[in-house]
Parts: C-alpha cells; structure tokens; sequence
C-alpha cells in the first residue's frame, strides 16, 4: 500500500507551531507525497507560511474555539472531514495533553484503533511504527490491519525537524459541527508559571534532581547547577508528585522527552518511565549513593556518592572557573 | 451523586515483564494488583462521595479470569461495590475494545461523575478515558491535579505545558487524575475485612450485549510484526566519589566541550 496522503495534527503554543508539530511535518514529507496539517486557535492564518514551509500544502482550520478544550472539537472537524470522503492514509498526533484527547476522541468517533507512545514511522508495504517498551531495552514494531485512516500519536523528538522549501499553506476553513454535551467543557482562567533559561526540552544541558535531594529546599542546588551551565532544570516525578517542583519540570515517559548534548542526574533512581524521556541524551552523567541504582547502566560517567557533598563541590568549582 | 471509578489490575510491575513469544501480548501470570495510579482516582471519588450527601463509589474493571484481587483492594479504601467484566474473548483487546466493554459497563452505575487515571502503568496509552467519554456522550477533562464538585458541575485545574488552566465542565463528565491530585488511604484492617463482603458484580460480555468482533485481537485491527532488542547504551565509567567526584563531572564536561 502506498501512503499517498498524511494529516499532521499542527499544535500551536505562545510562539507559533509547536516543536513536536514540526517534527511530525518533517518526517511525514519523506513518507507521503501529500502532507496536510489540522489546526485551530484565534490565528492559524499566521501559522501557515511555517506549516507550509515545513511540508504541509492544505492547513484546515477548525477555527477559534471560544474556551473550549480541544479534544471535542478537533476530533469533530477530523471525523467529519474524513466521513465526507476526504481521508487521509495517516493521521499524526503529537503526545501532547490536547493531542492525546484528539486522538481518543477521534478514534471513538471513527471507530479506528489507535497506535501510542510511537517512537518511529516507516512505510514499508504499509505504515509500520516502533514503540520503547521495557524502558527502552525493546523496541516493538507493530502495524494497522484494519481500514484507514491509521491514527498515530507520536512522542517528542522521536524526529528531527527540518525546514523544506514549500510556500505557506492554503487555508482552508473546517469548522466543527456541534458537539454538545460532549464540547461542554469551558477553560475560564490559565496560569503559567514562571520559567527563566532556556526551555526544558530544547536545552542543550539538562539537570535534573530527584528525591535523593531529600528536600525541597535542596532543589535549589540543581537550578544552580543548571543556570551556571546555561541549562535548563528538570525532575523526576517522584519530586514533582511530592510537589517540590511544577510538573513542567517533569522528564519521562509521562513528561518531557530530552536530547541534551549532556544530562546530569541528580539522587535519580533511574526507574525505567523516567529512563525513556532521557535515554536519548548524548552524554549522561549521575550522581547517587547507591553503586547498585539502575541510573549507572546509561550513565557514561557514574559518582556513586552524596549529592550534597558533590552538588555544592561542583558548583563552586565551575563557579571558581568564572 | 453516582461516582464511578475505573481501576485496572496489572500485573505487578515490580516483576520482571516479558511478552509472549507468539502472540507479543503482555505476559499476564500471577495474581493482579491494583494499578497504583488508579489509588488517586478511588480516593478522590471517595473524597468526593463524602461531600455529598447520598453518594456511592462503584469501580469498573475489565480483567481476565474473574480477577478481584485489585477490585478487594480499592474496596477497602471504601469504595460501595464493583462491576467487573471478564470474559475469554477479551484476550488482546486494545484501548479502543476495552473502552467500548467499559462505556458499556459504566452505562449500568448511570454515573454523574466517571474517573480514570491519566494513564495505566502498564499499558499507557492514555487514550482509553477519553474515549470511554465519546462512547458515553460525555465531557472530559484529562490531566486534572485538583477536582472540586460545585453543585451540578466540575471544576478543574487541568496541567499545561505552560502551567494549569482552571476548567469548568457540567456533570455528568469523565476526569482522568494525576498521581499529584490527592494522596491515597491505605485500607484499614476494618476496610479489609468489610470487603470480603461487597458485591462485585460479574459480567460477560454478551451480558452488555458487546460482539465479540468488536474487541478482543480481533476487534484491535492491529499487530505486532517484531520485536527485537534496542541498542543498549552501555554503562560507561563509575567511579567512588573521594571528595573528588565534582572534579571528575568538571574534567567530562571539559572533554565533551560543554565548558
Ligand atoms: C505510569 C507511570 C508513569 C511514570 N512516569 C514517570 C516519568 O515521566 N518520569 C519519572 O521520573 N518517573 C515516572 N514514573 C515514576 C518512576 O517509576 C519512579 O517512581 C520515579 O522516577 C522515581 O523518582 P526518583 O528517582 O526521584 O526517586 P527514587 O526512586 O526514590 O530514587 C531516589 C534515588 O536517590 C538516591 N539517593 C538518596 N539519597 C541520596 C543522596 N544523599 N545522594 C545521592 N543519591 C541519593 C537513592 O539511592 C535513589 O536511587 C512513572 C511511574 C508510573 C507508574
Ligand atoms: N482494563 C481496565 N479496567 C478498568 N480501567 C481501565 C482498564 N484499562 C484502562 N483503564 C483506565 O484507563 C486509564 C488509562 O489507561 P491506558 O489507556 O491503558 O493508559 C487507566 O489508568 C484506568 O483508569
């Protein structure tokens, strides 16, 4: 089966489309010879030179969705898109908050399966994913079998994007129909915490803390560490559960995906959901007590010891280099 | 107020996990356990219950051979009983199949209030709530690290990228829950034994009037092809930090160029 036509669900945050958004593009333009992007928001027109350059000839626009959450309305606007003769082969979901609500809606909506956590997406006779499973330490190839479109939602940085050299994408307008009880669902306020330094996921240091620290307080040591690096500060979960640090912070398999040049683990066990969002990293280093924590199998280089004697010992020393 | 909560039982993750030779579904053996992030779900429904004068927690879990040991355990934090679906045919089902036997599960408690976690431990693929919610006809909202009941509507505060949005969702809805949102009860030796005697009712999946080829592998249309080992990053040097553990992080970060 050839793959002649692929949809890429085209996010946008503050500053235009997303990261992962053109990821998606990126690879989709080597799988498919028509690639078309779904978008929303007060101002898709804006977003269509960038989604055009990056592969997507067609940008439906489901329009401003006066509060509502995503899910219902742009699984709507697809499914009656797709019901009214128009179907892609492919469908490409970003993992993402709203993308994942897309993706279970449209997918109840249409009766399709879904594919997640896909980490790769060849075409070889038909679409064939990959998936991390085990932490990582396997790697499953699974495939559709049943009627298109397939529905796929892909993690972060699973590609890289690139720009091509497409002119800015027709417009065109998709609203949603009516979802009623289903779209009823309001934000009334947003709040977005405070964040300096380069962004987590495209930081190219990344020093993360878990509970090791022991405190909350201790966190501070990282956010040290990191901004003397021009880095960005992550976590595990178990400190962003125990509310020592905003989610935003949180790497692994339900946070962020990183790829930094380096990632320094700070009192980080290593377990396998925190492994997968960081696995990636050129260079890891790690920092824990016990010789024996599962961190030290990816660790290129290893400290078995105390992050409170190594941590304040390492920022004076790069504080002393100037 | 009705609050249904679904709870999966998993295998325990704490034991090594493989996947069958042939088939490549998830090897199920041993005893089930009560997926851990489900716990936040029970107590928030119990929390809520409690607020409400008349309400009642009733869990829904789809398992293989008649499996309770999870559902006695979310029992004993207090839930009221269980609807428990098991049948022979589900072996293999994906979200989406396993959605369609709980929306229909769920259907019977006629719920105000439906709770998931945002994912399951094992499986993760996040989607099922929400299409549990489509099937239903119902709102949702995922994500949530705070649910207040406000009369005859939600409100929640539901994680971002940026931060969290504050969202406001009429009843009756489906709400998937962080590990942060509450912190879960361990049960009381009195819960334990008040357990044993809660109704878990039993059904097969003729008894919600589900075919067969709507779930299970058949209904999944889907397969693995492959399953092979990934490249293994290999550990590299580990070293006892003798007072000069920093200065070793110091000299890799020079070699690699980073400072
Ligand atoms: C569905 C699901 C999704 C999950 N998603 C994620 C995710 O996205 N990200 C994530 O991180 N986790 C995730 N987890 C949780 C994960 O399984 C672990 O519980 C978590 O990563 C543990 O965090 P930790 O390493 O900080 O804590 P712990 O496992 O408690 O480890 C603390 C470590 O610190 C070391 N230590 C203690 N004191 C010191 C000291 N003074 N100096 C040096 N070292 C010290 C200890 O030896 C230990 O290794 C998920 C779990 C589930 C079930
Ligand atoms: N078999 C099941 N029985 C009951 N609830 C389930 C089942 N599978 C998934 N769920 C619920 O849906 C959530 C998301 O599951 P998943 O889509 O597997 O990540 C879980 O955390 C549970 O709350």
């Amino acid at each position: 089966m050839a793959v002649n036509k692929i949809w890429v669900l085209a996010e946008s945050g503050e500053s235009g489309p997303l990261p992962l958004t053109l990821e998606l593009l990126t690879h989709a333009r080597g799988l498919a010879s028509t690639v078309e992007a779904v978008s929303w928001g007060a101002d898709v027109a804006s977003a269509a030179a960038v989604l055009g350059e990056y592969g997507a000839s067609v940008v439906y626009d489901v329009g401003d969705l006066a509060g509502a959450l995503p899910g219902p309305p742009v699984a709507a606007a697809i499914a009656s898109l797709v019901k009214g003769g128009n179907a892609p082969d492919a469908i490409l979901i970003p993992a993402t908050y709203d993308g994942r609500d897309v993706a279970g809606r449209l997918s109840a909506a249409l009766d399709r399966p879904v594919l997640t956590n896909v980490t790769g997406l060849n075409v070889d006779e038909d679409l064939r994913t990959e998936h991390q499973v085990f932490g990582g330490s396997h790697t499953v190839t699974a495939r559709f079998t049943g009627e298109g479109p397939g529905i796929f939602v892909i993690r972060a940085k699973s590609f890289a994007a690139e720009p091509g050299t497409g002119s800015a994408a027709q417009v065109v307008a998709a609203p949603a129909p009516d979802t009623g009880a289903t779209g009823a669902a309001r934000i009334l306020n947003r709040h977005v915490e405070e964040r300096s330094g380069p962004k987590l996921d495209e930081a190219s240091v990344v020093v993360s803390g878990g509970r090791g620290l022991g405190a909350a307080e201790n966190y501070a040591l990282v956010e040290e560490l990191a901004s003397l690096l021009h880095g960005a500060a992550g976590a595990s979960r178990a400190i962003v559960d125990a509310g020592w640090v905003p989610y935003s912070h949180q790497v692994g398999q339900t946070g962020k995906t990183v790829k930094p040049t380096v990632y320094l683990a700070c009192g980080i066990s290593g377990a396998t959901q925190h492994l997968v969002g960081m696995k990636g990293s050129k260079n890891i280093v790690a920092v824990n007590k016990d010789q024996d924590a599962p961190i030290f199998s990816v660790a290129d280089l290893g400290i078995v010891g105390d992050v409170h004697k190594v941590l304040p010992a390492l920022i004076e020393a790069l504080k002393a280099r100037g | 107020m009705n609050v249904v909560v679904c709870v999966k039982q998993i295998p325990d993750p704490a034991a090594p996990s493989s996947l069958d030779p042939t088939t490549h579904n998830l090897v199920r053996t041993g005893k089930l356990i009560l997926d851990d992030s489900d716990s936040y779900g029970v107590e928030m429904a119990l929390q809520l219950a409690g607020q409400v004068e008349g309400s009642e927690v009733t869990l829904v879990s789809m398992a293989p051979g008649g499996e309770v040991s999870g559902l006695r355990t979310a029992l004993a934090m207090g839930a009221a009983k269980a609807i428990l679906v098991s049948d022979d045919a589900l072996a293999g089902s994906d979200a989406l199949g396993t959605a369609k036997v709980l929306a229909a599960a769920i259907r019977r408690a006629q719920p105000d209030l439906v709770l998931a976690a945002t994912e399951s431990t094992d499986g993760y693929t996040g989607t099922l709530p929400v299409q549990v919610a489509e099937l239903l006809g119902m709102p949702s909202v995922t994500f949530a690290k705070s649910v207040a009941v406000e009369g005859s509507k939600v409100v929640v505060e539901r994680q971002t990228e940026a931060g969290y949005d504050e969202v406001e969702c009429p009843l009756p809805a489906v709400v998937t829950v962080t590990a942060g949102v509450v912190e879960p009860r361990y049960p009381s030796f009195k819960g334990i034994m008040a357990a044993k005697s809660k109704p878990v009712d039993t059904l097969t999946i003729s008894d919600l009037g589900i075919d067969p080829s709507e779930v299970g592998a058949t209904g999944a249309r889907q397969g693995i092809v492959q399953v092979a080992e990934a490249e293994a990053r290999s550990a590299g040097e580990k070293v006892v930090d003798e007072g000069d553990g920093a200065q070793r992080i110091v000299a890799f970060l020079e070699q690699i160029k980073v400072i």
